[in-house]
């Protein structure tokens, strides 16, 4: 790891284990990402991506290692504990209820609300124009908050989840492969998306497996594989074939 | 993939009369509306039928008599919004009566006897959460086990014995009323009420219908899923226990009996009432029209002289009915 980037490390994951029984999906990786930047994580189907992003985003408890945020140690019980440290993630699965509405499903778990003690009440129409704000403020073109997620197309979604990352002014943003699924266009705007929060000063970790998307947006790449980070580039100084014989362990790191 | 559509371009959902008879023309609207319009026509046929069906002292009458089955349909849909049910409810039921008996006997009074119907009640709904929510049994498995289970501490409790209560409070609780309408009806309004305000009006109600619709996008989202299914079947037991007072006052005993019906019909309001088993999209007034159609139907076969044993073939057939009519709702 290059010593003299320490102090514009935003957030470092030290040698991070998780199984589940007797699957080890992570054996001890280690990634950083560095302020401002576009970090990718790149890698095989099963390499460990987004057990590493669920156990950022506090949704899994590492069975060992540190997740260091800003120069101090973090413990994420729960995604609301990542939430308020100002980590927000596009999960792989987009997390969304698709039997609740847009609105809902932008606030579901930290709802704004008014009145006092146990009679609080959702505030339903704070809730509903400031998702309308930050629906559009993604600049993608979407249906009213008020419509199900279920109504929605895959591209929608999607851009209802990143929405819904984008726009609580966190430090750090995981997306877990948020162009999946996506055509030609709808990928353009999520890219426009990514620039636009990097360029407002956030910490971008992409998980993705379109290298041309990874070398075009990204600063800075891990390769990992087997439950490991194996490999660490400076986009600029990469290609794409380096990286998938990195991947595939053709090329040692 | 569909590109995303602009914002003009999109239907919103309109409010009104014009669309509604529009949509009339969809099975869909059917479906969803299936408790309301059964009930019209239920009261429509009845009341042509039989003359006494929409006097004042049969509809005074047929109030009192919905408000358990209200009150059990609201418990019951809480738990289905989770995607769970409460096959325990009516078990439950029969053990808060059991709890207020003891307690009466015991000599305590009418309050005291009711929070304690209250909490030998909640004792069974906590339980059910925990096996559920902690100990990952199957709600279908652990509330059949607790129905058993409640069942057979009633009877333990009481010797199987009936005990029975003369009291002030319970004689005032079903014979009083505000102009035609029973102190036990409008209970089950009240019950209603703050349910639907719990439900879609709360941070509670939304947790219920996300952890029913997605418990993993839940959980991902900060939500306590486990602690979300124990308060609701915490809640399905209180408002038992709630019924369980009503029952005591109503029947003037604490029977320890099992009574299924009071079981297949909460299940059958909440389905008449629109809601899906699977979980995830709330109703609070459908399941109570529901209660109160199967209400309506039991009395007015009964005052049309039609035979007790041809109720259950009856509600049976309109649950089936409206069973098939929710593959026709809209997603
Ligand atoms: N909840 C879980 N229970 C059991 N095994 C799991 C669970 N989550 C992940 N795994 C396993 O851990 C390994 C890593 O999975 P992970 O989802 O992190 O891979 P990934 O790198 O994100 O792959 P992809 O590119 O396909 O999304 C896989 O073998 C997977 O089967
Ligand atoms: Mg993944």
């Amino acid at each position: 790891m290059n010593a003299a980037a320490n102090s514009d490390v935003i957030l470092s994951a030290q040698d991070i284990t998780k199984s589940f029984g007797g699957v080890h999906a992570l054996r001890g990786a280690s990634i950083t990402m560095r302020r401002g930047e576009v970090t990718a994580l790149i890698g095989d189907n099963g390499a460990g991506k987004s057990t590493l992003v669920r156990c950022l985003s506090g949704i899994h408890a590492p069975d060992s290692g540190t997740i260091t945020l800003d120069g101090e140690i973090v413990h994420f019980d729960t995604p609301l504990a990542a939430r308020e440290a100002g980590i927000e993630t596009v999960q792989q699965n987009l997390a969304l209820v698709e039997d609740l509405t847009v609105w809902q499903n932008f606030f579901l778990g930290r709802e704004r609300t008014k009145g006092a003690g146990p009679f609080r009440m959702l505030d339903r129409s704070s809730m509903r124009s400031t998702a309308t704000e930050m629906l559009s403020d993604l600049a993608v073109n979407v249906p009213p908050v008020t419509s199900r997620v279920r109504r929605l197309s895959g591209g929608q979604r999607q851009a209802v989840a990143i929405a819904r990352a984008a726009g609580w002014g966190s430090s750090i943003v995981i997306m877990d492969e948020p162009t999946a699924a996506l055509g030609v266009q709808e990928t353009a705007r999520v890219e426009d998306a990514i620039r636009k929060l990097q360029a407002s000063g956030v910490a971008v970790l992409l998980i993705s497996h379109n290298f041309d998307q990874v070398l075009r947006l990204s600063d800075h790449v891990w390769v990992m594989r087997g439950g490991l980070a194996v490999a660490e580039r400076r986009a600029d100084e990469t290609t794409g074939d380096e990286l998938v014989a990195l991947i595939t362990g053709a090329k040692a790191a | 993939m569909n590109l995303p559509v602009k914002t003009t371009n999109v239907v919103v959902p309109e409010k009104g009369v014009g669309p509604a008879l529009r949509e009339a023309r969809h099975l869909s609207f059917w479906a969803e509306n299936a408790a309301p319009i059964g009930l019209v026509v239920l009261v429509i046929v009845f009341s042509i039928l039989s003359p006494s069906f929409l006097t004042i002292g049969n509809i005074q009458s047929m109030l009192v008599a919905a408000a358990i089955l209200v009150i059990l349909a609201v418990a019951q849909s809480f738990v289905i919004t989770t995607g769970g049910i409460d096959l325990s409810i009516s078990a439950t039921m029969t053990l808060g009566a059991v709890g207020f008996g003891l307690s009466w006997q015991a000599g305590l009074g009418f309050w005291p006897s009711a929070v304690i119907a209250l909490l030998s009640s909640a004792v069974i709904g906590l339980v059910n959460g925990l096996l559920i929510a902690k100990g990952k049994v199957t709600d279908f498995i652990a509330t059949l086990g607790t129905l058993s289970v409640a069942t057979g501490l009633a009877l333990i409790l009481t010797s199987g014995r009936p005990i029975s209560i003369t009291s002030v409070e319970l004689l005032r609780l079903t014979t009083g009323s505000v102009w035609i309408i029973g102190f036990p009806f409008i209970l089950a309004i009240v019950v209603g009420i703050v349910a639907w305000f719990l439900m879609f009006r709360m941070r509670f109600g939304l947790h219920v219908q996300a952890v029913g619709g997605s418990e993993e996008a839940a959980v991902a989202n900060g939500i306590n899923a486990g602690r979300v299914r124990i308060a609701v079947y915490l809640i399905a037991a209180v408002l038992a226990g709630l019924g369980a007072i009503l029952l005591v006052a109503r029947i003037g005993a604490a029977e320890p009996a099992i009574n299924t019906s009071y079981l297949l019909n909460s299940i059958a309001a909440v389905v008449l009432g629109g809601v899906s088993l699977t979980g995830g999209r709330a109703k609070i007034v459908g399941p109570i029209l529901g209660a109160l159609l199967l209400t309506a139907l039991t009395n007015g076969l009964t005052l049309l002289g039609v035979s007790q044993f041809y109720q259950p073939l009856a509600v049976g057939l309109v649950v089936v009915l409206a069973a098939l009519l929710t593959r026709f709702q809209k997603k």
